[in-house]
């Protein structure tokens, strides 16, 4: 677990009501929220949810529709240049050049970004050493394995040592050693006190933040830290049941009075109490499970998994929504 | 402008270049074919074309007629038929372009003091090709008939009268008016042109296609260092197909270059400035690399080829197609390449082409950095 950030320390990222329309398609819908100096700032939510959308409005890559923002200082807006001096941006494609060996690309980025000539040399040591690529510095990029390519890629976006790292989808397509060393290099930047935006769908990922913001059809639905997600947003029990036949014992489960929903969860099953009081739908659970013949090994409370906050509050937008939906068709 | 970006993309560019050298290849081999086809194949001049006869006189003064146009070294006898026949069927298959026909009474109506009429039978099917052909046999002609009177003149004078008018034609700049002299240059022009939009329309295009662009503008760069960066390296590359133009042309095709050197290669990297310039501003709007390439080759090839004036003279166009010519870069490059080559003239001619050209160059190198967004969308 990260340490919990500072929460006087200065607001380095903050929009107010972000708006992105692209035609009549609402990307963003009135996004709100902020990011401390030093923080790990996670954002998020499936793909389609609008995460690239934002992160590319605060790079100053994309004008928002609505709605304002500050990034280090500069308005996301009118000095979208003065942003990109201060920040460090990987895209969700790798977009450094295939065709230039791992140094050139460095020694594009350490020109682009104007470094002196002695600091260049040191980051450069700094960036291979970091990716792990020493040996490999004059392997075409083409070459490089996924974990490298991102490595080398945030390798580039820090050089020039910006105090905001923009990092969208930084993981994805990377095998979970590589993304372990990927979260590595992040918690070592984010002790150094870089602020650190990213965007995710992995739920595993999203643990490793100090504060999450979850996004969803372009709205942020929840906002906290990874443990208060947990205990704010699921205020009833999480019950985990190890038993035989799971795919069949669920539907049992759903038409208890005391369970509201149930999934399956790895080898067995997840299930949500109607209360924060987990005993009464253990023993209707034990019992249901046993009449109809189910062995249950094992039927007891847990603490809720990110999984099953997001699933939860993704439900409860749909359930929400839906009367909407119906509308409008 | 930081001139450390500027140099970190032409760096960078050079780089990309290196790393493919198939169209460098292309970069470098295109203009040669190219020159080599042209120059050999794109000629104006219309000399051996070949001629039947059907002599129906046979005598030395019909024989005499004959003698002279197998003399010219514009005509090439192809034989001598005995009807009409076979003269149209000479023409049909283009075995022959002109067909003289020589009627029986020819020798005895000449004796006699009397027009002799002798039939030219032209093929038309080419207009330009068969004025010229009859310009030829109008002037052999005429120098026939000039002889006859001149002998009939001394047969009863006994002198020799002098012309009312003797002109001396003095041919300036191609004296043997050779076509390929003008064309040679002039098809350089229209090459280089091609190459140098035919480069550039690809770099901001791939960047976009590619998802490069995207981290290149989460970075502060200019739009300026972005452009003038990539453009420095072709520039390098359209000035090394210039001096194998050059090369060519001198060398191979044996084009007088009269004029200075370094002021053709001046003039040559002012408009390769502008054409390297327009291909970044079409792939800068394109944002796609096949719609840009088509898009510069059109932009570029047709105008130079058909309103440049490096073949088809902007004179004879009307006058709604003379003033297009006016926005087309190639007219005033064409001018003074061949100002340069033939006519080995300098800056103190050309200097309204080269301002021309100057501003071409600005214009379009500063629309292409003005339309350069530093944003998605």
């Amino acid at each position: 677990m990260p340490a919990e950030t500072d929460s006087t320390a200065e607001i380095v990222v903050e929009v107010r009501n972000l708006h992105k329309r692209f035609g009549a398609f609402k990307a963003v819908a009135g996004v709100s929220f902020f990011v401390r100096r030093g923080e790990i700032f996670g954002f998020l939510g499936p793909n389609g949810a609008g995460k690239s959308t934002t992160i590319r409005m605060l790079c100053g890559l994309l004008a928002p529709t609505a709605g304002s923002g500050r990034v280090a200082g500069f308005d996301i807006v009118r000095d979208a240049e003065k942003i990109k001096t201060r920040i460090g941006y990987m895209s969700q494609k790798f977009s450094l050049y295939d065709e230039l060996t791992v140094e050139e690309n460095i020694d594009f980025y350490s020109g682009i970004y104007r470094l002196p000539k002695e600091k260049k040399l040191e980051r450069k040591e700094w960036v291979l050493a970091m990716a792990g690529l020493r040996d490999h510095r004059h392997a075409l990029t083409a070459e490089l394995s996924g974990g490298w390519k991102q490595r080398l890629a945030l390798g580039c976006a820090v050089l020039h040592e910006p105090p905001i790292l923009f990092l969208d989808e930084p993981t994805s397509g990377v095998d979970p050693i590589s993304r372990r060393q990927f979260w590595d290099l992040i918690y070592g930047l984010s002790g150094k006190g870089v602020t650190v935006f990213v965007t995710t769908h992995h739920m595993e990922e999203s643990e490793y933040c100090d504060r999450l913001g979850v996004i969803y059809r372009g709205e942020l639905i929840a906002l906290g830290s990874p443990r208060e997600l947990k205990t704010r947003h699921m205020q009833e029990a999480v019950l985990e049941i190890e038993c035989e036949r799971p795919n069949e014992a669920i539907g049992l489960l759903e038409r208890l009075p005391d369970v509201k929903e149930a999934a399956l969860f790895g080898k067995g099953l997840h299930a949500v109490a109607r209360e924060a009081d987990a005993a009464p739908a253990i023993r209707a659970i034990r019992a249901a499970l046993a009449g109809a013949g189910f062995r249950a090994s094992r039927v007891e409370s847990i603490t809720p998994t990110l999984e099953d906050v997001f699933v939860s509050l993704i439900e409860e937008r749909d359930r929400a929504d839906a009367p909407q939906t119906e509308v409008h068709r | 402008m930081s001139l450390r970006r500027l140099w970190a993309i032409a760096r960078k560019e050079s780089l990309h270049i290196r790393r493919d050298p198939r169209s460098l290849g292309l970069a470098l081999g295109i203009p040669m074919l190219m020159l080599l086809s042209f120059g050999y194949a794109l000629t104006l001049d219309v000399d051996h074309v070949p001629f039947a006869v059907w002599d129906q006189s046979g005598t030395p003064q019909s024989r005499d007629l004959v003698a002279r146009f197998r003399a010219s070294r514009y005509f090439d006898f192809r034989g001598a038929v005995e009807n009409y026949g076979t003269l149209e069927h000479q023409i049909d298959s283009r075995d022959a372009c002109l067909g003289l026909v020589i009627p029986p009474e020819f020798a005895r109506r000449l004796d006699a003091g009397r027009a002799a009429p002798v039939q030219a039978v032209v093929d038309g099917s080419d207009s330009n090709t068969a004025s010229i052909v009859l310009g030829y046999t109008q002037g052999i002609t005429t120098a026939f008939n000039q002889d006859v009177m001149l002998a009939q003149v001394r047969r009863v004078t006994g002198t020799v009268p002098s012309p009312a008018l003797d002109l001396r034609p003095r041919v300036w700049f191609n004296p043997d008016l050779e076509s390929r002299n003008f064309i040679v240059p002039g098809i350089m022009a229209v090459i280089m042109g091609l190459i140098a939009a035919l480069l550039t329309s690809l770099t901001i295009a791939r960047e976009w296609e590619r998802g490069t662009m995207e981290q290149l503008i989460s970075t502060p760069i200019r739009p300026a260092e972005l452009i003038l960066g990539k453009l420095l390296p072709y520039l390098v590359i359209g000035m090394l197909d210039m001096l194998i133009a050059v090369l060519m042309a001198v060398f191979l095709f044996h084009v007088p270059l009269r004029g200075s050197v370094s002021l053709l290669f001046a003039v040559g990297g002012v408009f390769m400035v502008g054409t390297l310039a327009q291909g970044i501003l079409i792939s800068t709007l394109a944002r796609q690399q096949l719609l840009a390439s088509q898009v510069a080759m059109i932009s570029t090839f047709l105008p130079a080829f058909l309103l440049s004036g490096f073949a088809f003279a902007i004179g004879n166009m009307p006058v709604a197609i003379q003033i297009i010519t006016y926005i087309v870069p190639a007219r005033y490059f064409v001018t003074m390449v061949k100002g340069i080559f033939l006519r080995g003239v300098g800056v103190a001619t050309l200097w309204p082409d080269l301002l021309f050209l100057l501003l071409f160059a600005l214009v379009v190198a500063g629309a292409a950095i003005r339309f350069t967004r530093k944003h998605l969308v």
